[in-house]
């Protein structure tokens, strides 16, 4: 379970997060919305303890991670796995060498039996024969689909997704969609996912939380989210340019 | 008046906020020298890339650069007679002096740029970040087989590039001028003593080492897409430089 208490955090004189609470339960499928630039990977990053809060907890499984140093960090850690929006595979190294890097260096598996195990989570998210490619030789769907199996490879209890439909065709990103469906059901994982691709978040969250102005100001189902009275929400689910967002750089007459 | 206080107010606070930066990295960085397991197959890989394939440019900056030393000193101690010192002067020169420095200068321009464009496109692109959600401290895996590598390659290409320069005076001593080859050779050893070679690869040990902290900490510090990177890796280069000169001074004055 992740339970963020208050968290606020500030960039300069910006402040991104203005007390932010949310609890995100085990086995659950949370999808927070928001607009570009509202702090949506900064939410998703403290969470997993990439940056640290100026106030606030995130607790996991009981345990706030904010106050952990960084050997406990590590071993927290070690219950994550994240899928970045540019995918963010390390280009020196092989597809089977990125997808199997955490059982190499923390499980400590032979290198035959960790390619083994990389070919076999590869498939998994519905690739053969690349394992021996260097990521520069991927398209991008294909780089999404090996952080992904990078991401499950050492069987995480969570998963984080960073706009994980971001910058693919429709027809790849409904594909992406299926995977992470079929991964929660195969892998019954607790996944966190970042988008404000809407069609995505219907057909993946159990829950929808939206981020707006720094603070979480609606939580609910798809269909609560559908109907919501918020007008706020609601001027975002439709994607309308008028109504009470503003717009940065815009004003409107 | 009061504009230029300002600027130089800000300079130094800059200054200062970089150097701490710059300690405080080479602390967390050198800490993990202390926590097993060291990746040997990494720090093979990085000496491989900035000893091995440095090596060509060694090389020939060694190679003309004692050439010219025995050019510049054979004219210019002929005039008053002390045409037969050239090997010592070539000797005494590049193990001092001109083998770890130019070595140092060398090494920063190809792999402390590389290093420093690595790693700031890995931070670009999250890699950085996904070492850490991997469990993996990307200053024990990126930076410390760096600074190793450095420290032990340094040294390594200077031993090369001191015998390659004396050889480079020799070349021009013995085939442009006719000074008999023994009498080269002979006054190379006369006035050339171990401390002269030991304290030279000292300097390229430290040169070596802050290369590779400075260049990985400007990366690792990137920001602003490629553009930062560019931006990054001048900086990394030039900053390198800056220290191998301004140290190579006071190191010298301090050992010799």
């Amino acid at each position: 379970m992740i339970e963020i208490k208050g968290l606020y955090k500030s960039f300069g004189r910006k402040e991104v997060l203005r007390g932010v609470d949310l609890t995100i339960n085990k086995g659950e499928s949370m999808v927070i919305i928001g607009g570009s630039g509202s702090g949506k990977s900064v939410l998703l990053k403290h969470i997993i303890g990439l940056l640290r809060p100026d106030k606030g907890s995130v607790f996991i499984d009981g345990l706030d991670i904010t106050k952990l140093n960084e050997k406990n960090l590590y071993k927290v850690r070690k219950k994550f796995g994240m899928l970045f929006q540019g995918a963010a595979l390390f280009d020196s190294l092989t597809v089977w060498e990125n997808v199997s890097f955490f059982l190499i260096r923390h499980r400590g598996i032979s290198e035959k039996k960790a390619k083994e195990i990389a070919i076999e989570k590869l498939r998994l998210v519905g690739l053969v024969g690349v394992e021996d490619l260097l990521p520069s030789e991927l398209s991008g769907g294909m780089r999404k689909r090996v952080a992904l199996a990078r991401a499950i490879a050492h069987e995480p209890e969570i998963l984080l997704y960073d706009e994980p439909t971001t910058g693919l065709d429709p027809i790849m990103a409904d594909a992406i969609n299926d995977l992470i469906i079929d991964l929660k059901n195969k892998l019954n994982v607790t996944s966190v996912a970042i988008t404000h691709d809407m069609h995505s978040a219907y057909k993946i969250a159990d829950r929808i939380a939206m981020l707006y102005e720094g603070r979480i100001i609606e939580v609910g189902t798809p269909d609560e989210i559908r109907n919501t009275s918020n007008p706020v929400v609601r001027q975002f689910i439709t994607g309308s340019a008028k109504g009470p967002i503003k717009i940065e750089g815009v004003t409107n007459g | 008046m009061k504009r230029i206080i300002e600027r130089i107010g800000r300079f130094v606070s800059l200054f200062i906020l970089e150097a701490g930066g710059i300690v405080l990295f080479t602390f967390r960085t050198l800490r993990h020298l202390f926590t097993p397991p060291v990746d040997l197959k990494l720090i093979i890989q990085q000496m491989l890339s900035i000893g091995v394939r440095s090596f060509p440019v060694v090389f020939i900056t060694s190679i003309f650069t004692g050439m010219v030393l025995a050019l510049q000193t054979y004219t210019g101690f002929k005039r008053f007679g002390a045409e037969t010192m050239v090997g010592s002067v070539v000797a005494l020169s590049m193990t001092r002096e001109l083998g770890p420095v130019l070595t140092g200068l060398i090494v920063t321009g190809r792999a402390g740029a590389a290093i420093a464009a690595e790693i700031g496109t890995m931070r670009v692109t999250e890699q950085i970040d996904a070492l850490e959600t991997l469990a993996t401290n990307p200053l024990k895996y990126l930076v410390l087989p760096r600074f190793i590598a450095g420290l032990l390659m340094l040294p390594a290409l200077t031993v090369l590039s001191d015998i390659i320069g004396i050889n480079g005076g020799f070349i021009v001593s013995a085939g442009v001028y006719n000074m008999s080859s023994s009498l080269y050779w002979r006054r190379v050893w006369d006035y050339l003593e171990m401390e002269d070679f030991y304290n030279g690869l000292i300097k390229a040990g430290f040169f070596g080492g802050s290369m590779a902290l400075v260049c990985s900490y400007k990366g690792f510090y990137t920001e602003g897409g490629a553009e930062g990177v560019g931006r990054a890796t001048t900086q990394a280069v030039v900053l390198s430089s800056m220290i191998i000169l301004v140290s190579d001074y006071f190191l010298s004055a301090w050992l010799f």
